[in-house]
């Protein structure tokens, strides 16, 4: 349904006087999505995440110069399509309460994405009740503001702004963080059944167990780019492609624990040849040449020349 | 909190700022080189012996120590008894209540030309920022901001009443008309050019503060998610923008009521308007004391009013403060 490849999102900046600078904070990435099938985007912060969500819906600041090909259903993603889809076929589910209008009660909110996809108000109205009911939201809440709402309600409110959309695929930029665990797996859950009932959910997240507990598919983003997409079985499994994952899931509690030392390279100044290469424990002369090519390897795609053995 | 204790709260202050207002304006003027004698018997001056000046002063208690005649003129003050005017030979509170009923009108006109205009600019340029209409906009404020009161008012003055003579030089009616005989129309007709200048310079402010707070509402994560949901720019700004940007500009709408009633000094003085401002001047240049006093009294009171306007204002348009309040 989604087919991003070589998409790369460079940010032009003035530093100190009229000198410009280039950030380039995507790199190269690729990335699909099936319909009916959760793909968590599992990466550190500052990796670019939610700027992969905001090249797709085309609402990245003027600044930004994107390059590579994005289609959907088939079709190319130009800035054109992507205004007349967005909100329509694409929906947004953002990461916190601070997303919806402080001033305007919730229903209201709620009520206005039915109507941007040509419900009457009445109509609107009557699908977001339906939707509020869905999610065991009490009625009452449409007439609260968002600063009323627990973390839990937040969450379903904004779960509901994208369900009052026939958006095929939808987006959820870090729908996790700082949430009671309970509300994490509710909150998964729901994306869980929007999938099932046909919808293409890109989970983008930090929290590589909540990522693990709800996709079927995990890419692995590192310094903008992907640098390995992986069956969600591949975890347990041993079945692991990139030094990178590989060192993420041994991080884990519940596996080895020992954390991934270092930084990832800061967008200023890449390194020439592979992104992971100086945090790398297989890094060679080659790695430092050049980018590695994104290769099918067992099963899964993988940005690393190594990744065979 | 409830109504009962804003309120008390608010005359409290209220009366702590007239009381400071009170000590100031009465040390200042008595360290004044205006001879209070001199100023209530004006020419006549030369006619009086320096024993009659002494009686008269020791009457007027001006032999007293500082404290001790503050103490007398508070009490009169209490009373309700500002004193009369030396220079309309009538009670300060007459002349403050029909001057400033000619002044109100000019007044509340600049009010709303300034906060409706100020507005609708600075939202045309905060969503359009950076463009060609965003520019011009900007440089009109600026320009605006930057250029004194009275040479606005001459140079408005100068256009249209001297050289395409559509509007009337000066005065609040037509000379030698009674004022019983003054038609709305003439009425209106006299209004027009000082209101206009007065809120010329408010437009200004108002506007280039309006696009400044639009320009941070348009970048903040909420105006993201409705575009992300396909809402269009003015779609934005008509249900997000709009709701989010009243509040500050409502603060400055009323906050900006004193510099209007300090523009207004300056714009009467040049229409030669009768109103509360080209008193003020009157009142200064004569040394009519007591007149002088009444107005700042008047001055603080509206201009406290006005805040207080505001504060009043911000639960109606917040569901923060409305709901929020009331919650903690």
């Amino acid at each position: 349904m989604l087919t991003i490849s070589n998409l790369s999102v460079t940010f032009t900046q003035y530093d100190q006087g009229l000198r410009r600078k280039q950030l380039t904070v995507i790199t190269d990435l690729d990335l699909t999505v099936q319909p009916g099938e959760v793909v968590a985007v599992v990466g550190a912060s500052g990796s670019g995440k939610s700027l992969l969500a905001h090249a797709i819906l085309g609402i990245l600041p003027d600044n930004a110069q994107v390059s590579g090909t994005m289609e959907f259903h088939g079709e190319r993603l130009t800035p054109k399509r992507c205004k007349a889809l967005r909100g329509k076929d694409i929906a947004l589910i953002p990461q916190s309460i601070g997303y919806l209008d402080p001033l305007m009660t919730v229903g209201r909110q709620v009520q206005r994405v039915g109507q941007l996809n040509g419900l009457s108000a009445p109509a609107a109205r009557r699908l977001r009740d339906r939707t509020f009911t869905r999610y065991d939201l009490p009625p009452t809440a449409s007439r609260h503001y968002p600063f009323q709402l627990s973390g839990g309600m937040a969450r379903r409110v904004l779960v509901s702004t994208a369900v009052m959309t026939q958006a095929h695929l939808l987006i959820a930029d870090e729908p996790t963080p700082g949430l009671h665990p309970d509300v994490v797996t509710e909150t998964l859950n729901h994306l869980r059944e929007l999938a099932q009932e046909g919808r293409g959910v890109i989970l983008i997240t930090h929290d590589i167990e909540a990522a693990l507990q709800v996709a079927d598919r995990v890419a692995v983003f590192y310094a903008g780019t992907t640098v390995e997409i992986a069956d969600v079985q591949d975890f347990a499994g041993g079945n692991l492609r990139h030094p990178y994952t590989q060192a993420l899931w041994r991080s884990l509690p519940q596996n080895d624990f020992v954390p991934v030392p270092g930084n990832q390279p800061s967008p200023e100044n890449l390194p020439r040849g592979c992104l992971y290469g100086d945090r790398c424990s297989w890094v060679t002369e080659a790695c430092r040449e050049a980018r590695p090519p994104s290769q099918f390897i067992r099963q899964g795609w993988v940005r690393c020349i190594h990744a065979e053995r | 909190m409830s109504i009962l204790t804003f309120t008390i709260q608010k005359l409290l202050r209220l009366g702590l700022l007239l009381l400071a207002v009170a000590i100031f304006t009465f040390v200042l003027l008595s360290f004044s080189p205006i001879d209070p004698v001199r100023a209530y018997i004006g020419a006549d001056m030369l006619q009086i012996s320096p024993e009659q000046r002494q009686l008269i002063a020791e009457r007027w208690g001006l032999d007293q120590p500082l404290i001790l005649r503050f103490g007398d003129w508070l009490g009169q003050l209490l009373q309700g008894n500002l004193g009369t005017s030396m220079v309309y030979n009538q009670p300060v509170g007459e002349v403050i209540a029909t001057r400033f009923w000619v002044s109100l009108q000019m007044l509340a006109i600049a009010w709303l030309l300034s906060g409706i205009l100020g507005l609708g600019l600075g939202i045309l340029a905060g969503a359009l920022a950076g463009s060609w209409t965003d520019r011009i906009i900007r440089l009109y404020a600026y320009t605006l901001a930057s250029s004194p009161t009275f040479w606005v008012a001459l140079l408005l003055l100068i256009t249209f009443s001297v050289s395409l003579k559509v509007t009337p030089i000066c005065c609040a009616a037509p000379p030698g008309v009674l004022a019983a005989d003054v038609t709305i129309w003439q009425h209106l007709h006299h209004l027009l050019l000082p209101s206009i200048t007065l809120s010329i310079i408010g437009i200004a402010n108002i506007t280039l503060h309006t696009r400044q707070k639009l320009i941070d509402v348009l970048h903040s994560d909420y105006i993201l998610f409705a575009h992300a949901q396909g809402e269009s720019l003015w779609g934005v700004i008509r249900y997000h923008g709009f709701r989010n940007l009243i509040l500050p500009a409502l603060t400055l709408q009323f906050a900006s009521l004193s510099e209007l009633f300090g523009g207004s000094v300056l714009v009467e003085q040049v229409f030669a308007y009768p109103g509360l401002g080209e008193a003020t001047v009157q009142a200064a240049l004569r040394s009519d004391i007591p007149l002088l006093v009444g107005i700042v009294f008047f001055s603080a009171l509206f201009v406290y009013s006005g805040n207080t306007l505001a504060d009043l204002a911000y639960p109606i348009v917040d569901p923060r403060i409305r709901i929020g309040g009331s919650q903690s």
